[in-house]
């Protein structure tokens, strides 16, 4: 059993495409975890930060907020430009932009600025600065299911990685200071920034996956992107009944790599309903067929953790 | 319409697996032949719109950025480039100076400001371009991030520029899902945004935050509600409130789920559905023509 003697360790939960069910589980996971038998003290992380959920099932009950202070983008002061156009030659972001009013001067667009700055080191007129920007709030917030850091980064911000590790940062020292014993991470989907960020430090990863041509496909991703940083990998296998012959694949494939499939939830309505009741579907309805799987999946997990 | 010549529909969704692809290559589908259509599978993280589209794929160019390569020879150790670098891609060790790939953004700022003219910039591949023609002669090109390489949108950026567009023709750019800088770089240029929700609780939030990107960038939108009848009526209400065109509603059922799952798109499941993304279509063009002229 994870006890407090042992480090602590790091469960992420991913899947490549979108819509697989990852907060669902994790909310579910983070249930179990909390009522087990040997009730594990767990730190829970919501590293989707440009579509965070989590908090809607796990609905904190309070909630510090901090700000959230990313990159920088330039600003060019319309009074000291002298038109002389090196910045929008430099620029390889399409983010400068002429004056419509005849003025000879220039704008930058910061939604489509990279914040690299070459404009600013290269105006001789010194127009141009950078101006840092805030791009989202981060939570520490307070759960029945146990501590939650999670953000909101504003849309259509950059850095959705920083802010990852940013979190993961804050939950890794309150883990310490709890003497947590596992923290669990509700990844984003993709194989990008954000989620290389969220896999940093993780003892296993958990792929949810769906038995879709998209699903399989993506599932193969992920699951390179894991095995590149070695962090080893569990299956499970989310509206397993939707097509048999993608379930079929999905076996073949993980036993083809020797990966376990730790579980096959079937398509199961109480999920959606526990998401609009704002509870884990193990909490809400725990005779439920998905829950009662995810059930199974955690043991497994409790008994994949302990041997990594 | 606006720069182009060509009538570019982007599909966003916010939340993932709410149907973007589904929606984005059987709109494709039902525009052929009668239109022009070229398809940009954005979603160069996991792209999966060939999965259904099928190109034959007779085209491909590495997706790169610009990196520096330093010449020691004429290198001063001055430290300028990492002075101006603001992704830490260039470390001073020691006397010499540390190139991070992977961190690199290829602003090319420190190439352009090395005093002793001592940096060169060369190609690294981060993922690669592909393109063909699929099912009835729709245009399709796709990237894919090559795997541990973080960044998507140079690659989205790229796809983009890469192929030519005919006068009147339709481009039709699949999103990746969340609401960050990829999902603007997909948006960008675009003339209208199709957004495919749930109605769930998820599907909401998530909607809320593309509605809020498309708002900053002044494109017009509307909805469609798939998977209608699972969830709530939140929704609804949110888009009933604040005036956002409901388009389209795909009901939920299995049988839709199983075709969708073994790479079928939504004409395979009836041909009404041609019919219903052809209407749809006009809606769309006639809201681009009233965006523009007012």
């Amino acid at each position: 059993m994870l006890n407090q003697a042992n480090p602590i360790k790091q469960l992420v939960i991913l899947s490549g495409k979108g819509g697989t069910g990852k907060t669902s589980i994790s909310a579910a996971i983070a249930d179990l975890a909390r009522d087990s038998k040997n009730k594990i003290n767990t730190v829970l992380i919501d590293a989707d930060v440009d579509a965070a959920n989590l908090s809607l099932v796990l609905q904190p009950q309070q909630s510090e907020t901090y700000e959230f202070w990313g990159g920088s983008v330039a600003e060019i002061e319309k009074s000291k430009c002298i038109g002389c156009d090196l910045c929008k030659l430099l620029c390889r972001y399409d983010a400068v932009f002429p004056y419509a009013d005849g003025s000879n001067s220039y704008f930058i667009d910061p939604i489509a600025c990279d914040g690299c700055a070459a404009c600013v080191y290269s105006c001789a007129s010194e127009a141009i600065r950078m101006v840092q920007q805030k791009e989202g709030n981060w939570f520490h917030s307070k759960t029945v299911y146990g501590d939650l850091f999670h953000a909101e980064l504003f849309p259509g911000k950059e850095n959705s990685g920083k802010l990852v590790t940013l979190i993961k940062q804050h939950a890794r020292l309150w883990a310490q200071d709890t003497q947590a014993s596992l923290i669990v991470v509700d990844g984003p989907p993709g194989i990008g920034c954000p989620v290389i960020s969220a896999c940093a430090g993780a003892d296993l990863g958990l792929i949810v996956t769906e038995p879709s041509v998209a699903g399989i496909h993506d599932l193969q991703r992920i699951l390179s992107l894991l095995q590149h940083f070695k962090i080893p990998v569990v299956v499970c296998i989310n509206k397993s009944d939707i097509y048999p012959k993608g379930k079929e694949k999905i076996r073949q494939f993980s036993s083809d790599y020797k990966i376990d499939i730790l579980g096959e939830i079937p398509y199961d309505k109480h999920i959606i309903q526990a998401m609009v009741q704002g509870r884990p579907v193990t909490r809400e309805y725990p005779n439920a067929p998905s829950s009662k799987v995810i059930q199974e999946i955690w043991n497994k997990l409790v008994c994949r953790l302990t041997k990594c | 319409m606006k720069n182009s010549k060509a009538l570019c529909i982007a599909v966003a969704s916010g939340k993932g697996g709410t149907g973007k692809t589904t929606v984005a290559t059987s709109l494709a589908l039902s525009l052929t032949p009668q239109e022009n259509v070229l398809f940009l599978d954005c979603d160069v993280e996991a792209p999966n719109g060939h999965l259904f589209l099928r190109p034959r794929i007779e085209a491909e160019k590495k997706a790169v950025i610009l990196i520096p390569r330093i010449d020691v020879e004429k290198c001063l150790t001055c430290g300028k480039c990492v002075e101006v670098c603001q992704f830490h891609a260039l470390a001073e060790i020691g006397k010499s100076i540390m190139i991070f790939p992977q961190l690199c953004h290829g602003c090319g700022s420190c190439a352009w400001h090395c005093p002793s003219k001592a940096i060169k910039e060369i190609k690294n591949p981060i993922g690669v371009l592909e393109a063909g023609l699929a099912l009835k002669g729709i245009r399709f090109a796709h990237g894919i991030l090559t795997i541990s390489e973080p960044m998507a949108t140079p690659i989205i950026r790229q796809l983009k520029k890469w192929q030519k567009t005919e006068t009147g023709s339709v481009i039709i750019q699949d999103a990746p899902p969340g609401a960050s800088c990829s999902v603007v770089e997909t948006l960008r240029g675009a003339d209208f945004a199709l957004l495919v929700s749930e109605p769930t609780p998820f599907g909401l939030h998530d909607l809320k935050q593309v509605l809020d990107i498309l708002k900053e960038m002044n494109i017009p939108g509307g909805v469609i509600i798939n998977r209608d009848g699972i969830g709530d009526f939140q929704v609804d209400q949110f888009l009933k409130q604040n005036h956002i065109p409901i388009m389209m509603r795909i009901p939920y059922s299995t049988e839709i789920a199983s075709a969708v799952a073994a790479g079928k798109t939504l004409l395979d499941v009836s041909s009404n559905y041609g019919l219903e993304f052809k209407t749809l279509f006009s809606q769309i063009k006639k809201r681009v023509m009233e965006n523009e002229t007012c």
